[in-house]
Protein backbone atom coordinates (compact mmCIF):
# COMPACT_ATOMS: atom_id res chain seq x y z
CA UNK A 1 0.00 0.00 0.00
CA UNK A 2 1.45 2.99 -0.97
CA UNK A 3 2.03 6.34 2.06
CA UNK A 4 -0.53 8.49 -0.13
CA UNK A 5 -3.57 6.22 -0.46
CA UNK A 6 -6.33 7.94 0.51
CA UNK A 7 -8.91 7.27 2.73
CA UNK A 8 -11.47 6.45 0.11
CA UNK A 9 -9.40 3.59 -0.80
CA UNK A 10 -8.87 2.41 2.50
CA UNK A 11 -12.62 1.73 3.21
CA UNK A 12 -12.91 0.46 -0.77
CA UNK A 13 -10.22 -2.08 0.04
CA UNK A 14 -11.77 -2.89 3.16
CA UNK A 15 -14.73 -3.71 1.87
CA UNK A 16 -13.46 -5.82 -0.75
CA UNK A 17 -12.10 -7.77 1.29
CA UNK A 18 -15.03 -8.39 3.92
CA UNK A 19 -17.05 -9.04 1.09
CA UNK A 20 -14.74 -11.58 -0.34
CA UNK A 21 -14.97 -13.23 3.61
CA UNK A 22 -17.94 -13.17 3.53
CA UNK A 23 -18.26 -14.69 -0.13
CA UNK A 24 -15.92 -17.85 1.27
CA UNK A 25 -17.75 -18.19 4.56
CA UNK A 26 -21.31 -18.49 3.22
CA UNK A 27 -19.92 -21.01 1.09
CA UNK A 28 -19.96 -19.40 -2.17
CA UNK A 29 -17.97 -21.41 -4.80
CA UNK A 30 -14.07 -20.59 -4.73
CA UNK A 31 -12.36 -19.82 -8.03
CA UNK A 32 -10.35 -22.85 -9.63
CA UNK A 33 -6.48 -22.22 -8.84
CA UNK A 34 -4.87 -21.50 -12.41
CA UNK A 35 -2.17 -23.87 -13.48
CA UNK A 36 0.32 -21.99 -11.74
CA UNK A 37 0.59 -24.48 -9.16
CA UNK A 38 1.55 -27.00 -11.21
CA UNK A 39 4.72 -28.35 -10.88
CA UNK A 40 7.00 -27.66 -13.87
CA UNK A 41 7.99 -30.27 -16.19
CA UNK A 42 10.95 -32.44 -15.06
CA UNK A 43 12.60 -32.84 -18.30
CA UNK A 44 11.48 -29.74 -19.77
CA UNK A 45 15.08 -28.55 -20.05
CA UNK A 46 17.24 -32.08 -20.14
CA UNK A 47 19.15 -33.45 -23.22
CA UNK A 48 18.00 -36.55 -24.57
CA UNK A 49 19.63 -40.08 -25.03
CA UNK A 50 18.27 -43.23 -26.61
CA UNK A 51 20.12 -46.22 -25.29
CA UNK A 52 18.85 -49.92 -24.29
CA UNK A 53 17.54 -51.23 -20.96
CA UNK A 54 20.13 -53.71 -19.97
CA UNK A 55 18.54 -55.48 -18.03
CA UNK A 56 16.73 -58.49 -19.84
CA UNK A 57 17.12 -59.68 -23.46
CA UNK A 58 13.94 -58.05 -24.37
CA UNK A 59 15.97 -55.12 -24.95
CA UNK A 60 13.49 -52.37 -24.50
CA UNK A 61 14.80 -48.55 -25.49
CA UNK A 62 14.69 -46.18 -23.35
CA UNK A 63 15.17 -42.20 -23.35
CA UNK A 64 17.76 -40.67 -20.88
CA UNK A 65 16.40 -37.33 -19.44
CA UNK A 66 19.64 -35.26 -18.35
CA UNK A 67 20.25 -32.15 -16.78
CA UNK A 68 23.28 -30.38 -17.45
CA UNK A 69 25.01 -28.95 -21.12
CA UNK A 70 28.54 -31.75 -20.65
CA UNK A 71 29.88 -27.81 -20.15
CA UNK A 72 33.86 -28.53 -18.88
CA UNK A 73 32.77 -26.91 -15.25
CA UNK A 74 29.41 -28.93 -15.29
CA UNK A 75 28.30 -32.47 -13.90
CA UNK A 76 25.58 -34.42 -15.77
CA UNK A 77 22.95 -35.55 -13.73
CA UNK A 78 20.12 -37.76 -15.27
CA UNK A 79 16.94 -37.00 -13.81
CA UNK A 80 14.71 -39.17 -15.32
CA UNK A 81 14.52 -42.63 -17.61
CA UNK A 82 11.74 -44.00 -19.67
CA UNK A 83 10.55 -45.71 -22.60
CA UNK A 84 11.59 -44.72 -26.01
CA UNK A 85 7.64 -44.86 -28.19
CA UNK A 86 9.87 -45.02 -31.06
CA UNK A 87 11.40 -48.33 -30.03
CA UNK A 88 8.97 -50.99 -31.69
CA UNK A 89 9.92 -53.29 -29.47
CA UNK A 90 8.37 -52.01 -26.17
CA UNK A 91 6.39 -48.74 -27.62
CA UNK A 92 7.85 -46.53 -24.49
CA UNK A 93 6.41 -49.15 -22.07
CA UNK A 94 8.85 -50.30 -19.76
CA UNK A 95 8.55 -53.44 -16.81
CA UNK A 96 9.09 -51.97 -13.16
CA UNK A 97 13.08 -53.31 -13.55
CA UNK A 98 13.06 -50.90 -16.66
CA UNK A 99 11.20 -48.18 -14.75
CA UNK A 100 13.57 -47.88 -12.05
CA UNK A 101 16.92 -47.55 -14.37
CA UNK A 102 17.08 -43.99 -12.79
CA UNK A 103 17.88 -45.67 -9.78
CA UNK A 104 19.91 -48.44 -10.53
CA UNK A 105 22.37 -45.24 -11.85
CA UNK A 106 22.60 -42.63 -9.31
CA UNK A 107 21.02 -44.54 -6.67
CA UNK A 108 22.65 -43.72 -3.12
CA UNK A 109 22.00 -47.25 -2.23
CA UNK A 110 24.22 -48.67 -4.55
CA UNK A 111 26.77 -51.08 -3.56
CA UNK A 112 29.91 -49.31 -3.98
CA UNK A 113 32.22 -50.98 -2.20
CA UNK A 114 32.84 -55.09 -2.13
CA UNK A 115 31.07 -56.96 0.85
CA UNK A 116 32.74 -60.13 2.30
CA UNK A 117 30.70 -62.76 4.18
CA UNK A 118 33.19 -65.05 5.60
CA UNK A 119 32.48 -68.60 5.44
CA UNK A 120 30.03 -69.13 8.51
CA UNK A 121 29.90 -65.79 9.03
CA UNK A 122 26.95 -64.00 10.06
CA UNK A 123 28.07 -60.08 9.56
CA UNK A 124 28.93 -58.51 5.71
CA UNK A 125 32.33 -56.50 6.39
CA UNK A 126 33.83 -54.22 3.21
CA UNK A 127 36.78 -55.76 1.88
CA UNK A 128 39.40 -53.35 -0.37
CA UNK A 129 39.07 -54.45 -4.32
CA UNK A 130 42.70 -55.56 -3.72
CA UNK A 131 42.29 -58.18 -0.89
CA UNK A 132 39.02 -59.39 -3.28
CA UNK A 133 41.08 -59.78 -6.20
CA UNK A 134 43.79 -62.01 -4.19
CA UNK A 135 41.14 -63.74 -2.46
CA UNK A 136 39.14 -64.98 -5.66
CA UNK A 137 42.24 -65.97 -7.35
CA UNK A 138 43.56 -67.88 -4.84
CA UNK A 139 39.91 -70.01 -4.76
CA UNK A 140 40.13 -69.91 -7.89
CA UNK A 141 44.00 -71.68 -8.43
CA UNK A 142 43.28 -73.96 -5.39
CA UNK A 143 39.85 -75.48 -7.02
CA UNK A 144 41.31 -75.87 -10.43
CA UNK A 145 44.57 -77.15 -9.10
CA UNK A 146 42.35 -79.73 -7.47
CA UNK A 147 39.74 -80.30 -10.58
CA UNK A 148 41.67 -80.21 -13.66
CA UNK A 149 40.99 -82.69 -16.30
CA UNK A 150 43.44 -82.81 -18.64
CA UNK A 151 42.44 -86.10 -20.26
CA UNK A 152 39.27 -88.12 -19.66
CA UNK A 153 38.87 -91.67 -18.84
CA UNK A 154 39.51 -92.86 -22.35
CA UNK A 155 42.65 -91.06 -22.91
CA UNK A 156 40.98 -88.00 -24.89
CA UNK A 157 42.46 -84.23 -24.40
CA UNK A 158 39.38 -82.67 -23.36
CA UNK A 159 41.48 -79.83 -20.29
CA UNK A 160 38.58 -79.04 -18.87
CA UNK A 161 37.59 -77.64 -15.29
CA UNK A 162 34.27 -79.41 -13.70
CA UNK A 163 34.22 -77.96 -10.31
CA UNK A 164 34.20 -74.02 -11.40
CA UNK A 165 31.01 -72.46 -12.71
CA UNK A 166 30.42 -69.08 -13.90
CA UNK A 167 27.37 -66.92 -13.43
CA UNK A 168 27.17 -63.22 -15.38
CA UNK A 169 24.63 -60.42 -15.07
CA UNK A 170 22.31 -59.26 -18.04
CA UNK A 171 23.61 -55.45 -16.93
CA UNK A 172 27.26 -56.60 -18.08
CA UNK A 173 28.39 -55.23 -21.15
CA UNK A 174 29.61 -56.83 -24.40
CA UNK A 175 33.33 -55.84 -23.51
CA UNK A 176 32.87 -57.37 -19.56
CA UNK A 177 31.30 -60.25 -21.50
CA UNK A 178 33.67 -61.20 -24.08
CA UNK A 179 36.51 -60.93 -21.44
CA UNK A 180 34.44 -63.28 -19.18
CA UNK A 181 34.50 -65.43 -22.12
CA UNK A 182 38.25 -65.41 -22.70
CA UNK A 183 38.58 -65.64 -18.91
CA UNK A 184 35.79 -68.88 -19.02
CA UNK A 185 37.73 -70.63 -21.95
CA UNK A 186 41.44 -69.92 -20.19
CA UNK A 187 40.08 -72.15 -17.37
CA UNK A 188 38.38 -74.41 -18.98
CA UNK A 189 35.22 -74.08 -17.47
CA UNK A 190 31.93 -75.69 -18.55
CA UNK A 191 29.08 -74.35 -16.09
CA UNK A 192 28.60 -70.68 -17.77
CA UNK A 193 24.95 -69.24 -17.17
CA UNK A 194 23.91 -65.97 -17.62
CA UNK A 195 21.31 -64.31 -14.59
CA UNK A 196 18.99 -62.05 -16.37
CA UNK A 197 17.89 -60.96 -13.23
CA UNK A 198 20.82 -59.79 -11.55
CA UNK B 1 -11.61 -31.52 -22.17
CA UNK B 2 -12.38 -34.16 -19.08
CA UNK B 3 -9.62 -36.82 -18.95
CA UNK B 4 -8.95 -40.15 -17.51
CA UNK B 5 -7.63 -43.16 -16.75
CA UNK B 6 -9.46 -46.74 -17.70
CA UNK B 7 -7.84 -49.53 -15.75
CA UNK B 8 -8.82 -52.93 -17.82
CA UNK B 9 -8.34 -55.02 -14.46
CA UNK B 10 -8.23 -58.34 -16.89
CA UNK B 11 -5.40 -57.35 -18.68
CA UNK B 12 -3.37 -56.78 -15.22
CA UNK B 13 -0.64 -58.99 -14.45
CA UNK B 14 0.72 -57.82 -11.54
CA UNK B 15 3.74 -56.62 -12.42
CA UNK B 16 3.94 -52.80 -10.42
CA UNK B 17 5.58 -51.01 -13.28
CA UNK B 18 3.30 -48.50 -12.52
CA UNK B 19 4.02 -47.91 -9.28
CA UNK B 20 7.94 -47.81 -10.06
CA UNK B 21 7.34 -45.26 -12.60
CA UNK B 22 5.29 -43.25 -10.21
CA UNK B 23 7.92 -43.26 -7.48
CA UNK B 24 10.55 -42.30 -9.86
CA UNK B 25 8.53 -39.72 -11.96
CA UNK B 26 7.31 -37.86 -8.53
CA UNK B 27 10.99 -38.25 -7.16
CA UNK B 28 9.83 -39.91 -3.75
CA UNK B 29 11.98 -41.22 -1.01
CA UNK B 30 12.61 -45.24 -0.56
CA UNK B 31 10.97 -46.62 2.72
CA UNK B 32 11.59 -50.32 3.67
CA UNK B 33 8.59 -52.40 3.86
CA UNK B 34 8.47 -55.68 5.59
CA UNK B 35 7.12 -58.55 4.00
CA UNK B 36 3.96 -59.81 5.22
CA UNK B 37 3.29 -62.87 3.15
CA UNK B 38 1.94 -61.11 0.06
CA UNK B 39 3.26 -60.19 -3.66
CA UNK B 40 1.87 -56.50 -2.74
CA UNK B 41 4.62 -53.98 -2.41
CA UNK B 42 3.48 -52.07 0.43
CA UNK B 43 0.54 -52.93 3.15
CA UNK B 44 -1.27 -49.71 1.93
CA UNK B 45 -0.90 -46.53 0.25
CA UNK B 46 1.40 -43.79 1.85
CA UNK B 47 2.02 -40.18 1.55
CA UNK B 48 5.19 -40.82 -0.87
CA UNK B 49 3.63 -43.90 -1.89
CA UNK B 50 0.76 -42.49 -4.18
CA UNK B 51 0.10 -45.94 -6.28
CA UNK B 52 -0.63 -49.42 -5.12
CA UNK B 53 -1.38 -52.88 -7.14
CA UNK B 54 -3.78 -54.75 -4.46
CA UNK B 55 -3.10 -58.25 -4.69
CA UNK B 56 -6.60 -59.44 -3.67
CA UNK B 57 -7.32 -63.17 -2.80
CA UNK B 58 -10.92 -63.89 -2.88
CA UNK B 59 -13.30 -66.73 -3.52
CA UNK B 60 -15.52 -67.10 -6.32
CA UNK B 61 -17.42 -69.99 -7.48
CA UNK B 62 -15.39 -72.18 -4.69
CA UNK B 63 -12.07 -71.68 -6.15
CA UNK B 64 -9.23 -69.76 -5.17
CA UNK B 65 -8.57 -66.16 -7.31
CA UNK B 66 -6.57 -63.57 -7.54
CA UNK B 67 -7.77 -60.41 -8.95
CA UNK B 68 -5.17 -57.52 -9.49
CA UNK B 69 -6.28 -53.65 -8.95
CA UNK B 70 -4.75 -50.51 -8.78
CA UNK B 71 -5.55 -48.52 -5.93
CA UNK B 72 -5.00 -44.58 -6.19
CA UNK B 73 -6.93 -41.23 -6.43
CA UNK B 74 -10.19 -42.17 -8.43
CA UNK B 75 -10.25 -38.04 -9.67
CA UNK B 76 -14.34 -38.05 -8.54
CA UNK B 77 -16.21 -35.22 -10.77
CA UNK B 78 -17.82 -34.40 -6.90
CA UNK B 79 -14.69 -35.15 -4.75
CA UNK B 80 -15.36 -35.76 -0.96
CA UNK B 81 -11.72 -34.20 -0.97
CA UNK B 82 -12.90 -31.38 -1.87
CA UNK B 83 -16.17 -30.89 -0.49
CA UNK B 84 -14.48 -31.20 3.20
CA UNK B 85 -11.72 -29.05 2.60
CA UNK B 86 -11.59 -26.13 5.06
CA UNK B 87 -8.33 -24.03 3.38
CA UNK B 88 -9.46 -21.88 0.16
CA UNK B 89 -7.55 -23.49 -3.12
CA UNK B 90 -5.59 -26.20 -1.10
CA UNK B 91 -7.76 -28.55 -3.66
CA UNK B 92 -8.57 -28.00 -6.73
CA UNK B 93 -10.52 -29.65 -9.31
CA UNK B 94 -8.71 -28.21 -12.90
CA UNK B 95 -10.18 -27.47 -16.17
CA UNK B 96 -9.55 -31.32 -17.35
CA UNK B 97 -11.59 -32.79 -14.12
CA UNK B 98 -8.16 -33.46 -12.46
CA UNK B 99 -8.39 -33.31 -8.70
CA UNK B 100 -5.26 -32.00 -7.83
CA UNK B 101 -3.62 -30.70 -4.10
CA UNK B 102 -1.86 -27.72 -4.03
CA UNK B 103 0.47 -27.85 -1.14
CA UNK B 104 1.26 -24.42 -0.30
CA UNK B 105 -2.30 -23.62 0.61
CA UNK B 106 -2.91 -27.07 2.20
CA UNK B 107 -3.03 -26.22 6.51
CA UNK B 108 -2.26 -30.27 6.98
CA UNK B 109 -5.56 -30.40 8.77
CA UNK B 110 -6.82 -33.92 7.58
CA UNK B 111 -10.45 -33.25 6.90
CA UNK B 112 -10.18 -34.39 3.36
CA UNK B 113 -9.18 -37.92 4.47
CA UNK B 114 -12.14 -38.16 6.40
CA UNK B 115 -14.46 -36.55 3.01
CA UNK B 116 -12.54 -39.49 0.67
CA UNK B 117 -15.02 -42.37 0.52
CA UNK B 118 -11.98 -43.74 -1.19
CA UNK B 119 -9.60 -43.30 1.67
CA UNK B 120 -6.76 -42.00 -0.50
CA UNK B 121 -5.40 -38.61 0.91
CA UNK B 122 -2.18 -39.70 3.41
CA UNK B 123 -0.93 -37.27 5.72
CA UNK B 124 2.99 -36.39 5.94
CA UNK B 125 4.28 -36.78 9.60
CA UNK B 126 7.07 -34.74 8.29
CA UNK B 127 5.17 -31.67 6.42
CA UNK B 128 2.10 -32.12 8.17
CA UNK B 129 0.68 -31.99 4.84
CA UNK B 130 -1.77 -34.34 2.75
CA UNK B 131 -0.60 -35.95 -0.45
CA UNK B 132 -2.04 -38.28 -3.00
CA UNK B 133 -1.98 -38.97 -6.70
CA UNK B 134 -1.44 -35.75 -8.79
CA UNK B 135 -2.46 -37.71 -12.45
CA UNK B 136 0.94 -36.13 -12.80
CA UNK B 137 -0.82 -32.62 -13.52
CA UNK B 138 2.47 -31.19 -14.44
CA UNK B 139 3.10 -33.73 -17.38
CA UNK B 140 -0.70 -33.56 -18.75
CA UNK B 141 -0.73 -30.09 -18.32
CA UNK B 142 2.17 -30.32 -22.03
CA UNK B 143 0.36 -33.18 -23.12
CA UNK B 144 2.20 -36.20 -22.15
CA UNK B 145 0.24 -39.30 -20.20
CA UNK B 146 0.23 -39.91 -16.78
CA UNK B 147 3.30 -42.08 -15.98
CA UNK B 148 1.92 -44.63 -14.82
CA UNK B 149 0.05 -45.02 -18.20
CA UNK B 150 3.36 -44.57 -19.74
CA UNK B 151 5.04 -47.39 -18.71
CA UNK B 152 2.16 -50.09 -18.09
CA UNK B 153 3.50 -53.05 -21.19
CA UNK B 154 -0.02 -55.13 -21.07
CA UNK B 155 -2.26 -51.96 -22.19
CA UNK B 156 -3.81 -52.76 -19.10
CA UNK B 157 -3.93 -48.90 -18.59
CA UNK B 158 -5.25 -46.22 -21.24
CA UNK B 159 -5.37 -42.71 -20.84
CA UNK B 160 -7.59 -40.00 -22.70
CA UNK B 161 -10.76 -38.10 -23.13
CA UNK B 162 -12.95 -39.65 -20.58
CA UNK B 163 -16.44 -40.24 -23.10
CA UNK B 164 -14.02 -42.36 -25.63
CA UNK B 165 -12.56 -44.35 -22.70
CA UNK B 166 -16.18 -45.12 -21.55
CA UNK B 167 -16.94 -46.10 -24.87
CA UNK B 168 -13.91 -48.51 -24.97
CA UNK B 169 -15.04 -49.81 -21.32
CA UNK B 170 -18.43 -51.02 -22.66
CA UNK B 171 -16.31 -52.46 -25.83
CA UNK B 172 -14.54 -54.44 -23.48
CA UNK B 173 -17.28 -55.72 -21.15
CA UNK B 174 -19.07 -56.63 -24.09
CA UNK B 175 -16.11 -58.75 -25.20
CA UNK B 176 -15.66 -60.06 -21.54
CA UNK B 177 -19.08 -60.96 -21.49
CA UNK B 178 -18.86 -63.16 -24.87
CA UNK B 179 -15.75 -64.70 -23.38
CA UNK B 180 -18.20 -66.39 -20.65
CA UNK B 181 -17.47 -63.65 -17.95
CA UNK B 182 -21.27 -62.76 -17.39
CA UNK B 183 -20.70 -60.20 -14.74
CA UNK B 184 -18.11 -58.46 -16.17
CA UNK B 185 -19.02 -54.13 -16.06
CA UNK B 186 -17.30 -51.17 -15.43
CA UNK B 187 -16.63 -49.24 -11.93
CA UNK B 188 -17.98 -45.52 -12.02
CA UNK B 189 -20.07 -45.08 -9.27
CA UNK B 190 -22.25 -42.29 -9.23
CA UNK B 191 -22.25 -41.65 -5.80
CA UNK B 192 -19.50 -39.23 -6.86
CA UNK B 193 -20.58 -38.04 -9.75
CA UNK B 194 -18.61 -40.60 -11.61
CA UNK B 195 -14.77 -41.00 -11.44
CA UNK B 196 -12.11 -39.96 -13.89
CA UNK B 197 -10.37 -43.15 -13.16
CA UNK B 198 -12.67 -46.02 -14.06
CA UNK B 199 -12.22 -50.11 -14.24
CA UNK B 200 -13.11 -52.13 -15.93
CA UNK B 201 -14.00 -55.31 -13.63
CA UNK B 202 -14.47 -59.21 -14.60
CA UNK B 203 -17.08 -59.21 -11.61
CA UNK B 204 -18.69 -55.72 -11.67
CA UNK B 205 -21.54 -57.11 -8.98
CA UNK B 206 -18.68 -57.51 -6.08
CA UNK B 207 -16.52 -54.60 -6.73
CA UNK B 208 -15.58 -55.13 -2.97
CA UNK B 209 -13.24 -58.27 -4.24
CA UNK B 210 -11.11 -55.42 -5.65
CA UNK B 211 -10.67 -53.26 -2.74
CA UNK B 212 -13.32 -50.88 -4.34
CA UNK B 213 -16.23 -49.65 -2.51
CA UNK B 214 -19.49 -50.27 -3.80
CA UNK B 215 -21.27 -47.67 -3.15
CA UNK B 216 -18.79 -44.73 -2.39
CA UNK B 217 -20.56 -41.53 -0.81
CA UNK B 218 -19.51 -38.47 0.60
CA UNK B 219 -19.75 -38.73 4.45
CA UNK B 220 -23.14 -37.11 5.47
CA UNK B 221 -21.10 -35.51 8.54
CA UNK B 222 -18.90 -33.88 5.61
CA UNK B 223 -21.98 -32.68 3.71
CA UNK B 224 -23.57 -31.31 6.57
CA UNK B 225 -21.02 -29.13 8.14
CA UNK B 226 -19.85 -27.71 4.57
CA UNK B 227 -23.75 -27.64 3.70
CA UNK B 228 -26.46 -25.99 5.85
CA UNK B 229 -24.37 -25.70 9.31
CA UNK B 230 -21.68 -23.81 7.73
CA UNK B 231 -24.35 -21.40 6.25
CA UNK B 232 -26.10 -21.21 9.99
CA UNK B 233 -22.42 -20.43 11.72
CA UNK B 234 -21.84 -17.67 9.09
CA UNK B 235 -25.66 -16.58 9.75
CA UNK B 236 -24.61 -16.55 13.18
CA UNK B 237 -20.78 -14.93 12.97
CA UNK B 238 -21.89 -11.70 10.96
CA UNK B 239 -25.01 -11.52 13.30
CA UNK B 240 -22.55 -11.06 16.23
CA UNK B 241 -20.32 -8.83 14.54
CA UNK B 242 -23.56 -6.91 13.41
CA UNK B 243 -24.69 -6.93 16.98
CA UNK B 244 -21.96 -5.55 18.16
CA UNK B 245 -22.06 -2.56 16.19
CA UNK B 246 -25.55 -1.69 16.51
CA UNK B 247 -25.14 -2.36 20.16
CA UNK B 248 -22.23 0.35 20.01
CA UNK B 249 -24.46 2.55 18.14
CA UNK B 250 -27.64 2.41 20.34
CA UNK B 251 -25.91 2.05 23.25
CA UNK B 252 -22.34 3.50 23.47
CA UNK B 253 -19.12 2.20 24.64
CA UNK B 254 -19.09 0.93 28.33
CA UNK B 255 -18.95 3.89 30.82
CA UNK B 256 -15.99 2.78 33.46
CA UNK B 257 -17.52 5.63 36.29
CA UNK B 258 -21.15 4.21 35.96
CA UNK B 259 -20.30 0.55 36.18
CA UNK B 260 -17.14 1.21 38.21
CA UNK B 261 -13.40 -0.92 38.50
CA UNK B 262 -13.28 -2.04 42.48
CA UNK B 263 -9.92 -3.42 41.48
CA UNK B 264 -8.63 -0.36 40.25
CA UNK B 265 -10.07 2.39 42.97
CA UNK B 266 -7.87 3.30 45.17
CA UNK B 267 -8.66 2.65 49.05
CA UNK B 268 -8.60 4.94 51.87
CA UNK B 269 -8.62 3.26 54.50
CA UNK B 270 -6.30 4.75 57.14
Amino acid sequence: MSKNSSRRDFITRSAATGASTAATLTGAPAENASAAHIAPLKTANTTKYTSICPYCAVGCSVNIHTLGDKARNVRSAIVHIEGDPESPINRGTLCPKGASLEEFVQSDRRLTKVRYRAPGAREWTDLSWEEAFGKMAARIKASRDAGFEEKDAEGRTVNRLENVAMIGGCTDTNEINYLLGKFRFGLGILAYENQSRL
Amino acid sequence: MIVAKLIDTTLCIGCKACEVACQEWNDQEYTLGTFNGSYQTMPDLAHNFWNLIRFNEVERNGAQSWVMSKYQCMHCAEAGCIAACPAPGAITQMANGTVDFVHENCIGCGYCITGCPFDVPRLSPATKKVYKCSLCSDRTAVGLEPACIKTCPTNCLTFGERDELLRSAEIRTRELKADGHAQAGIYNPAGVGGTNVIYVLNDATQPEQYGLPKDPEIPWTVRLWKGPLKALGAMVFMGSILGAFFHYVIFGPQDPEKHGHPEEEPTHEA
